[in-house]
């Protein structure tokens, strides 16, 4: 099964171009002198648990747990996330944030570990033969080891491998391009670690369904590491199945490292925007990954150390070592003679794409290829920027084709429309534009900001259209339970009104039936029908009274009075006796002069419910818009005065009604009633107030009066003063909130506590007064408050 | 008669004028009709704009209500959450002169926050519930209550209901994936708008 | 230890502005001397006056927008542009001609619109342009060459008399070729190349223009050679206006507008080629862009020279019509993005986001 290699021939291999490009001194040698070290282990690790893209993982020891170098100290959380392990042996002695290797400086979630320098291992589970393994097992070991992508994203390898079933991989990329000046990590790795490349590789083929071809990129300023691996593609055992390994010597130009740009040098495909290199079939992988990937699955090597380059002028030592990761910067540093006075900055990654690190004390991490300490005169203080001359040298350098001075301007206006219609989400920030620019514009620095700030406006964007959403539905909500209220209360309005006038109907009906027929008949019905009728036909309305439109309404009213007019015209008939032999009595006359007298009374009422319908009813059927717009227009035209009297109408209606509520609660002695009395008493208060009000108001319009030159405009003029005074006081508040020092505004927030504590105080008062369930949280409330304000008087 | 009427050249040059314009009246007409743009309503354009925090500073109840007024005319710097970009962003839909933010309505803060509830304080009376214009507190009477950071606008309607004071308007903590550069600063190259910012000194 | 916070990246280019304006300054040097030796100590003149007038307007002004006056003085840009304008005006002309040019050139045409790198003309152009247009007798005015019979080299004291005073000077004012071929359009060219001296005594073109165009180029393939610009723009424009030459050559009949050689090395090809139509504040920005660009300025050089009825040479006002339309050409030239299937199209997209 397994059969020697054939080496490639690499002149044979055709390379492809891509645009743009620089060439940056490469200061490669400085670090390359020296073999590759190691450093004695730290006294303290601190490994944060997200040194990948993707969701921090979970810790799953405690603080104080012992561990083992090794050791999986926090579980990835998801498919999109890697596990960390303890570096080295020692004590868990916290869980906590510590400042992370980024350029915010801010901090993360780390797990500090006391080492005890024994470095001792956990037990590992080697595999002998990876072709007897499940892929799928494969992919678990080198996601149980943590691997993530080494050449700087981090990209969980074992999610990189796991392509879509429609996406098929038939070119795997390995980088070795490192194009990045003063980096050799790589090349230290190549050069050392050639067996553990080439046979990762081999195992990426493997899982990767043995694309038709292998090929590893490797720039032409790498010779020694070019052959280290050629000779060992001849050494490798590799299957039937697999392509022959291309070594292949890429054009030295940066950036031919970056993912995207080696397989457009080595396939000539460009990965279209907004897809993975997967989709073109192509998957890239650093020359470190696959080695960690190999480790993984043939030794069960955990990935706790990597390849690091040291290198810088400020520097007594510059060379590559392994080191653990969690290893604190300034440590490193301290072990290859760090001058802090001679350095200009610290440098994590390489100068074209590295950050500064503002806090030293940040760990390595999986990503960090490169400690880069320049001496001032090796990395100077750029210049400050001068007038961009649109040389165009940046568009030259661009590998991504953009335009990168129209972005800068772009970017300086902040105009994200035009930022995104010219591509910056393609920019991959590589530094060339920047480098080349001769009036030294920090133009990447542009595009980053420029990128987060359009990233916030989006989010921002998606943000507020789902706030509005959530608005509207609640609108939308509270709007339809007051229309049901609304509506259940109109219904049984109207059904009682129905009933009622169903009733008199039927009562006058009967009536005058009764003054029509012989006095016998009359008498029997009205006792025994009526309530029966009146009980049927309210059932009737209640359930009609929904579906009851307009039209129908009236046409019933109108049915009532004419029946009404009926009755009186059949009461006012002159009496004939029906029987001669009966003549009309006095009694009946009588009867019948009250009989026309009802009549025209119940007349005159269906008159008037008629006529009060179209008046009310009728447009608020048609046009409950309108409506209401002419009860505010009603209410506009009210002189204030007016408006006065009808505020004060509708208290004094509330008060009685709130105070029969609290003495009906009392006497229940219901829970609620101090809170009804309190309503009550609040209720008479602002009854009082305005009262006083209204008294002011007609004092001051007898004043008006007895001026007689401005009658009419005294209310408006009164009004509007107000409003302006109100206006007044606000702009004056504001104006003085802006121009308050420091100190007033600490009084100022002084007084607005002492106020809001004087608040709690009453409640709390109360409270305790009325035993209430929640005395203890307005104390603590309370406690607080009086807290704050101690914390601001003795600050 | 025809031919006198042609022949003069008043009357010529006005029958010529007159068709023409008919003509290019029914054209353009034609294509008002056929090619109409449907339009965004420019309230909802407004509204598209505002932050949507309803908060209720503009003297409104809610965003799209203050969109409507400034279409009927009202002011389009009273809404502090949007700051001084949603003014301009406004300004700039309806081509007008950007003013400053109305100072009477709120000043706009530098940090996002949000509101915060201290659960063990929360008394359960529903009060910043009812208050609560996204429907983003959680909780029912006589329960805990607690706050849908992700939904919370920052409006700090809630917080002067609460009977017990325990809410809190904490600002938005910046996380790794929202940091971002900011623009550069030290930087002579300006544009000519800025001309009014005084330069003190030399190069910098 | 105050480490910098700064973002990507730690390292850069060698190339500075200002050292581009410097290279530019050396390199127009050879063509500097070349005419200060064929119509003698003027070109030095108008070279000083300009350069001292253009620094003290760019001073002022800066003063009047409080920007750091040093930091953009440093730059050499204004310098640049009293050279090149210098360079383009007939020696000996009087002193407030240079003056106003330079005032041209710097407010006008080069602060007002906000300094470097927002003008969108060449200010040099722009103040050849407005001198040539309001002042046509002095600027059309040179010197004979001191090569030619009869000419004589001009002492300092005479060109001070000339220059500050407004006095005559012998062996002064002849027309330039381009000029001769305008005046003589009726003729078929052997016999213009007979009669006239000028034409007479070159070995490509003409006496003394062929030997300062080919000092500019000289100037020229070092800025080439030094990376300041690239090919596109300036060789184009050679291309363009040979072509149009060899086109409507005509086998020099009464018809022909002249050889391509001779339009080559005529008037201010050389030193419009490489250092007018390579300011890259003017010019388009992309490779394509500026092919066309420079393309675009020789083909217009060739109709104003040969069809114009006006003025005998066409460089300023050829680069003037292309600054106005670099916006445009860069519009339409946008390279395609990586990644992106299409050449993008960016009008599209700025439409949507003028929405």
């Amino acid at each position: 099964m397994n059969t020697p290699v054939t080496s490639s021939v690499n002149s044979m291999i055709k390379v492809w171009e891509i645009p743009g490009g620089i060439h940056p001194p490469e200061n490669k040698t400085q670090s390359m002198q020296l073999p590759l070290g190691s450093l004695p282990i730290p006294p303290q690790l601190i490994i944060p648990l997200n040194q990948h893209i993707g969701a921090p993982a979970k810790p799953i020891v405690q603080v104080g747990d012992k561990v083992l170098a090794g050791q999986l100290i926090a579980a990835a959380d998801g498919t999109f996330s890697a596990n960390v392990h303890a570096s080295s042996s020692g004590t868990v002695s916290a869980i906590e944030n510590f400042v992370l290797p980024h350029p915010s400086g801010m901090s993360g979630e780390c797990i500090v570990i006391d080492t005890d320098g024994e470095h001792a291992f956990i037990a590992t589970d080697a595999c002998e033969d990876y072709l007897a393994v499940e892929r799928l097992t494969l992919l678990d070991k080198i996601r149980a080891a943590g691997v993530a992508g080494l050449g700087g994203a981090g990209f969980p390898t074992s999610v990189k491998l796991n392509t879509k079933s429609t996406q098929k991989i038939d070119t795997l990329v390995i980088n070795g391009a490192e194009c990045e000046p003063y980096i050799t990590a790589d090349d230290m790795l190549m050069q050392v670690r050639a067996d553990d490349v080439i046979a990762g590789t081999l195992l990426l083929s493997h899982i990767l369904h043995h694309p038709a071809r292998l090929v590893i990129g490797v720039e032409d300023n790498k010779p020694k590491a070019i052959a280290a691996l050629q000779a060992a593609v001849k050494n490798a055992r590799v299957t039937g199945k697999d392509s022959v390994i291309e070594v292949v010597a890429v054009p030295t130009k940066y950036p031919s490292g970056g993912a995207k740009q080696l397989i457009q040098i080595l396939t000539g495909r460009e990965v279209p925007h907004g897809h993975h290199s997967a989709d073109i079939g192509a998957t890239c992988v650093n020359v470190g990954t696959a080695a960690a990937a190999w480790r993984a699955v043939r030794y069960g090597e955990p990935l706790i150390d990597r390849v690091m380059t040291v290198v810088g002028e400020s520097l007594t030592t510059q060379r590559n070592i392994d080191v653990l990761f969690g290893t604190p910067i300034n440590y490193v540093l301290e072990q290859h003679g760090f001058d802090a006075s001679k350095a200009s900055r610290v440098v994590m990654g390489g100068p074209m794409m590295g950050f500064t690190l503002p806090d030293l004390r940040a760990p390595a991490i999986k990503t960090t290829n490169c400690i880069f300490a320049p001496s001032k005169k090796e990395a100077p203080t750029p210049p400050p920027a001068q007038a961009c001359i649109r040389c165009g040298l940046c568009a030259e350098a661009c590998p991504v084709s953009l335009l990168p001075q129209q972005l800068f301007w772009y970017a300086q206006a902040e105009d994200v429309d035009r930022l995104q219609a010219h591509n910056i989400f393609d920019c991959i920030e590589c530094g060339a534009c920047s480098y080349v620019c001769p009036s030294k514009i920090p133009l990447v620095q542009y595009y980053r900001a420029a990128k987060g700030s359009i990233r916030h406006h989006i989010s921002e964007k998606e943000k507020a259209d789902r706030s509005r959403q959530r608005f509207e539905f609640r609108k939308l909500r509270i709007e339809k339970e007051e229309a049901e209220k609304e509506a259940k209360r109109v219904a049984r309005k109207k059904a009682a009104d129905e009933a009622k006038a169903l009733l008199l109907q039927k009562t006058a009906e009967q009536k005058a039936a009764a003054a029509n027929q012989p006095l016998g008949a009359t008498e029997a019905n009205p006792v025994l029908a009526v309530p029966q009728v009146a009980a049927v036909v309210t059932a009737l309305a209640k359930a009609n009274s929904d579906q009851l439109g307009f039209e129908e309404q009236k046409a019933r009213l109108e049915r009532i009075l004419g029946a009404a007019k009926n009755s009186l015209e059949s009461a006012r008939a002159p009496l004939v006796p029906k029987n001669l032999e009966f003549p009309i009595t006095e009694e009946q006359l009588v009867r019948q002069q009250s009989r026309i007298k009802q009549c025209e009374l119940k007349l005159a009422e269906a008159e008037k419910k008629l006529a009060d319908f179209l008046a009310t009813s009728a447009p608020a059927a048609e046009d409950p818009v309108a409506a209401a717009i002419a009860r505010a227009q009603a209410k506009l035209s009210l002189s204030p005065e007016e408006k006065l009297r009808a505020n004060i109408e509708s208290l004094q209606a509330r008060l009685i009604k709130s105070q029969e509520k609290a003495e009906q609660a009392k006497a229940e002695n219901s829970p609620t009633a101090n809170a009804l009395q309190l309503g009550a008493e609040k209720m008479q208060q602002k009854l009082a107030e305005a009262q006083a009000e209204l008294a002011e108001l007609e004092l001051f319009n007898q004043k008006q009066k007895t001026k007689p030159a401005v009658p009419a405009q005294a209310p408006i003029s009164v009004e509007a003063s107000a409003a302006e005074q109100a206006i007044e006081k606000a702009k004056a508040k504001a104006a003085a909130l802006a121009n308050m020092s420091d100190d007033e505004k600490r009084a100022d927030q002084i007084q607005s506590l002492q106020t809001r504590l004087q608040k709690a105080k009453e409640r709390l008062a109360k409270a305790e007064a009325e035993n209430d369930a929640n005395v203890e949280a307005f104390r603590t409330a309370m406690l607080n408050l009086e807290e704050k304000l101690n914390a601001l008087l003795n600050p | 008669m025809f031919e006198l009427i042609i022949q003069n050249p008043i009357s010529s040059a006005l029958i010529a004028l007159v068709g023409l314009s008919l003509l290019f009246g029914a054209v353009l007409g034609f294509a008002a009709v056929r090619f109409k743009v449907e339009g965004n309503p420019i309230v909802d354009q407004i509204d598209t704009i505002l932050p949507q925090t309803q908060c209720g500073q503009c003297g409104y109840p809610g965003c799209r209500p203050y969109a409507q007024a400034i279409v009927d005319g009202d002011a389009i710097n009273k809404c502090p959450p949007g700051g001084q970009s949603t003014i301009n962003a406004l300004a700039d839909l309806l081509d007008v002169e950007a003013p400053q933010l109305d100072a009477e309505h709120g000043t706009e803060s530098e940090v996002k926050k949000v509101a915060y509830i201290r659960e063990d304080e929360c008394i359960g009376c529903t009060k910043c519930i009812q208050a609560c214009p996204m429907d983003a507190i959680l909780g029912a009477a006589k329960q805990m209550h607690t706050v849908i950071a992700d939904e919370c606008t920052g409006c700090d309607l809630c917080v002067e209901p609460c009977p017990v004071d325990c809410i809190d308007m904490i600002p938005v903590e910046t996380t790794f994936k929202t940091w971002a550069w900011e623009l550069p600063s030290i930087n002579p190259i300006q544009l000519i708008a800025s001309d009014k910012h005084q330069h003190t000194g030399e190069a910098a | 230890m105050a480490l910098l916070n700064i973002t990507s990246p730690h390292a850069h280019g060698p190339l500075s502005t200002s050292q581009v304006m410097r290279l530019v300054l050396y390199a127009t040097l050879p063509g500097a001397f070349t005419l200060a030796y064929f119509f003698g100590v003027g070109v030095f003149f108008n070279l000083l006056i300009a350069s001292v007038s253009a620094l003290a307007f760019e001073a002022a002004v800066l003063k009047l927008r409080n920007r750091p006056i040093g930091f953009y003085l440093q730059d050499y840009s204004a310098l640049v542009t009293a050279f090149l304008l210098a360079l383009s005006l007939p020696p000996y002309c009087p002193w407030w001609l240079v003056v106003v040019g330079s005032f041209c050139a710097i407010v006008l045409a080069k602060q007002l619109y906000g300094g470097m790198g927002l003008n969108p003309f060449n200010p040099a152009m722009v103040a050849y342009v407005i001198l040539l247009v309001s002042f046509p007798i002095p600027m059309t005015q040179w010197a004979t060459p001191v090569t030619l019979d009869g000419a004589h080299a001009v002492s300092i004291s005479e060109a001070i008399n000339k220059i500050f005073g407004g006095q005559a000077i012998d062996g002064y004012a002849s027309a330039t070729v381009l000029d001769v071929m305008k005046q003589n359009a009726s003729l078929a060219l052997e016999e213009i190349y007979k009669s006239e001296p000028l034409l007479k005594s070159g070995y490509f073109a003409s006496a003394a223009w062929e030997w300062v165009n080919i000092a500019f180029l000289i100037g020229g393939l070092f800025l080439l050679y030094k990376r300041i610009f690239t090919w596109h723009a300036p060789i184009s424009m050679l291309i363009a206006l040979a072509l149009m030459a060899a086109i409507f050559y005509d086998n020099g009949s009464s018809n022909s507008g002249g050889s391509p050689l001779f339009h080559l090395l005529s008037g201010a090809t050389m030193l419009g080629a490489f250092f007018i139509v390579t300011d890259p504040v003017t010019s388009a920005v992309s490779k394509r862009g500026r092919i066309i660009y420079g393309a675009a300025i020789g083909v217009l050089i060739y109709v104003i020279r040969v069809w114009g009825k006006g003025y005998p040479d066409g460089v300023a006002f050829a680069v003037l019509f292309l600054n106005f339309a670099a916006p445009f050409i860069d519009y339409y030239t946008t390279p395609r993005t990586y990644g992106h299937s299409k050449a993008r199209i960016v009008i599209a997209k700025e439409k949507e986001a003028n929405k």
